[in-house]
């Protein structure tokens, strides 16, 4: 896949689209103000994803997975949310820095996103059919019955069955699956170059869940868009992703091929999530379980954030911040120990 | 592991769908448990699976004695639940214990632990002289792995783990023989929920306990039960043993759900079998005639409208399937394919 040594490629995908790096998030840092404290929610996190790619954030409630997309997406509520170091780049130009209005128009655009709960991301109070047509009616100028027939194109495209009789219904006389596929097709209305899913399936049924990651991979392939998979299930990120980041604590603990990942996990972290889940192919006896509680991001340990919870800390743990660090071709790992994990047999 | 402490008969719960304010009409059910047969023997679990909708909570529900069925029986050792009331039903309570998904608002935010896991107690003194209360919630608290010392803390100073451990203490206090789980571990993180899967397991091998284990999850289920009951829009679709559902399924829509679950194994991508299944569940108000999976299914006929297939034993299959053209088929990804 994509090393990140690599240094920027210019060749043009089948798109026409540039096919080099196209948004990149470095050493970004997220603090929460709050009256209790202040907690450190992203505390240097680094990742990038190319067009056509999936590019897998993996992690558990709390370690900061959302609250990236938000910050890329320039929709992380001031205050509580402030961004106090890093760069988000799209195209090479930093976001961060750019005015409300260039920011307004990358999103859709450049960078779109869809939510794990559609009913709550949906307006109640208007028909899908006008959420989406009302985006190429505001942002490309089309008058009301192009923007209707281009919106219902749409809906046509993210297969749901008999698009035009559905553009009047609103949101509530949608099933669930049904509404997170209109979410989609909002996101991809002005066909974006990124797309962020943020647990695009978690609120829906397994045999749903399955037509809807479908779709994604779908629609991702035709447009050779890049995409960032916000999700804590194992199982659909081994069925899609090309790279996988493991995020803990507010920082990426682990970065990898997704053969690599699964085949040799090379933080400890890693290793205790694939132990710990349950699986449909084997019955075993006793899971194997990480020990302990994700750490309180107000008083985050010193040293290595999973030391508390590690199975091989040692006293360097506790001292010294482990980096990611670089220890093969495109895979990084912040554990002091992490040659040797992987390298055991 | 040979006798029956529950068995449930052909169990009904119908809600009435009504239209109007002062004259209300009833204008339709929603058949949300239609037919529902099944037994739990001393000590073993009984896993039930299904999608949002198929009935499982609500089964749960009348399990429990919360609701009564519109027809139907459960009968715990013989005894017709339905129709205890009084200090029978309080006996029977004791035996029947319920562990309820969302730890947040299971649990009384204004009481403290102590009191949260001592409430048993005081509908049932019998159980627990006052004295002895405190005494006994703190072998509790050591029991589902948290510490005796907080058992003057509230809900909130726990988090979702831990607070689901206080929901299992509280059901266990009387010592129940049956405990119903309702999505016990779906609110919870990966690394969290199979502590809580471990400590489920430890409980019961300690102390005999009967699950009815409610969930979505396939592998959840897979992993904690020995015998397993496949929902669907109200009805057993199929129900075996852990192995026979999961490794001979027969009926199509057990197929489909199980070749639906992610494999969290990148290598078995491409070699997967996987059955797509197209829309949505129909709407329990209005259940497709016949076999209630045939607007969905593959292979379906015209007797699939027509006639309702029977949950039971078929040709070439060891265990009941509700299908009419039952037949084994291999789904399940593995590591060698």
């Amino acid at each position: 896949m994509s090393d990140i040594l690599v240094s920027e490629q210019s060749a043009v995908g089948p798109t026409g689209r540039p096919s080099g790096r196209l948004l990149e998030v470095d050493d970004l840092r997220v603090e929460f103000r709050t009256r209790d404290g202040v907690a450190k929610v992203i505390n240097g996190v680094t990742y990038h994803v190319d067009a056509g790619e999936t590019l897998a954030v993996l992690g558990e409630s709390g370690s900061g997975k959302s609250v990236t997309a938000q910050t890329i997406m320039g929709i992380l509520d001031t205050p509580p949310g402030f961004v106090t170091g890093g760069q988000v780049r799209f195209h090479g130009k930093d976001m961060l820095k750019m005015s409300f209005e260039e920011r307004r128009r990358i999103r859709g655009e450049g960078i779109a996103m869809i939510f794990q709960d559609a009913l709550s991301a949906l307006n109640p109070v208007f028909t899908v059919g006008f959420q989406i047509a009302e985006q190429f009616r505001v942002r490309r100028g089309m008058s009301r019955s192009d923007a209707k027939k281009r919106a219902i194109e749409m809906l046509d495209q993210v297969k749901i069955p008999n698009a035009k009789g559905r553009f009047n219904n609103y949101p509530h006389q949608f099933s669930g699956g049904m509404r997170q596929r209109a979410m989609i097709a909002m996101s991809l209305a002005l066909d974006p170059e990124v797309l962020i899913a943020d647990e695009p399936t978690t609120a829906l049924d397994v045999t749903v869940q399955a037509q809807i990651m479908d779709l994604l991979a779908e629609l991702q392939r035709e447009r050779h868009m890049g995409m960032i998979l916000i999700t804590h299930d194992l199982g659909v990120v081994a069925d899609v992703a090309d790279r996988i980041a493991v995020m803990y604590a507010g920082r990426i603990v682990e970065e990898a091929d997704v053969y690599d990942l699964y085949a040799k996990p090379a933080h400890p972290y890693t290793l205790g999530l694939l132990d710990s889940i349950p699986r449909l192919d084997e019955k075993g006896q006793q899971l194997r379980t990480i020990k302990g509680l994700p750490p309180n991001l107000m008083n985050i340990p010193p040293g290595c954030p999973f030391n508390p919870r590690c199975p091989m800390a040692q006293p360097v743990c506790r001292e010294k911040v482990p980096p990611l660090l670089q220890i093969g071709a495109g895979r990084a790992s912040a554990c002091h120990f992490a040659e040797e994990l992987v390298n055991r047999d | 592991m040979t006798e029956n402490i529950l068995e449930v008969r052909d169990l009904v719960k119908h809600y009435p769908v009504t239209r109007g304010v002062v004259f209300k009409k009833t204008i339709g059910h929603v058949k949300a448990v239609d037919g529902v047969s099944f037994e739990l023997r001393q000590g073993e679990t009984l896993g039930v699976v299904g999608e949002s909708g198929c009935g499982k909570s609500t089964l749960a529900r009348v399990l429990m004695n919360l609701e009564k069925p519109t027809a139907g029986n459960v009968l715990y050792k013989g005894q017709d639940i339905s129709k205890l009331s009084g200090g029978g039903l309080r006996r029977l309570r004791r035996q029947i214990q319920l562990v309820m998904q969302d730890p947040y608002t299971s649990l009384n935010p204004r009481m403290t632990v102590g009191d949260l896991i001592g409430e048993p107690f005081e509908i049932h003194p019998e159980v627990a002289p006052k004295g002895s209360r405190r005494r006994k919630v703190k072998e509790l608290l050591d029991l589902v792995g948290l510490n005796p010392e907080h058992i003057n803390r509230y809900p909130h100073q726990f988090s979702g783990g831990q607070r689901q451990r206080i929901g299992i203490a509280r059901a266990l206090a009387l010592r129940p023989e049956i405990i119903v789980c309702d999505e016990p571990v779906s609110a919870l993180d990966v690394s969290i929920q199979a502590q809580v899967m471990n400590l489920l397991e430890q409980l019961q091998s300690e102390f005999g306990l009967a699950y009815v284990f409610i969930a979505h999850d396939l592998s959840v289920v897979r992993h904690l039960s020995d015998r397993v009951a496949v929902m669907y829009l109200g009805k057993i679709v199929e129900i075996g043993t852990e192995d026979e559902i999961y490794e001979r399924p027969t009926h199509p829509y057990t197929q489909a759900l199980l070749s639906a679950v992610p494999v969290p194994d990148p290598t078995v991508r491409q070699n997967k079998a996987i059955i797509r299944l197209t829309g949505d569940v129909p709407s329990p108000a209005d259940p497709p005639s016949g076999c209630r999976f045939r607007t969905r299914c593959w292979k379906a006929q015209d007797i699939c409208a027509q006639q309702v297939p029977l949950l039971q034993i078929r040709q070439g299959s060891d265990h009941p399937s509700a299908c009419h053209f039952a037949e084994k088929r291999e789904i399940v990804a593995t590591h060698e394919a």
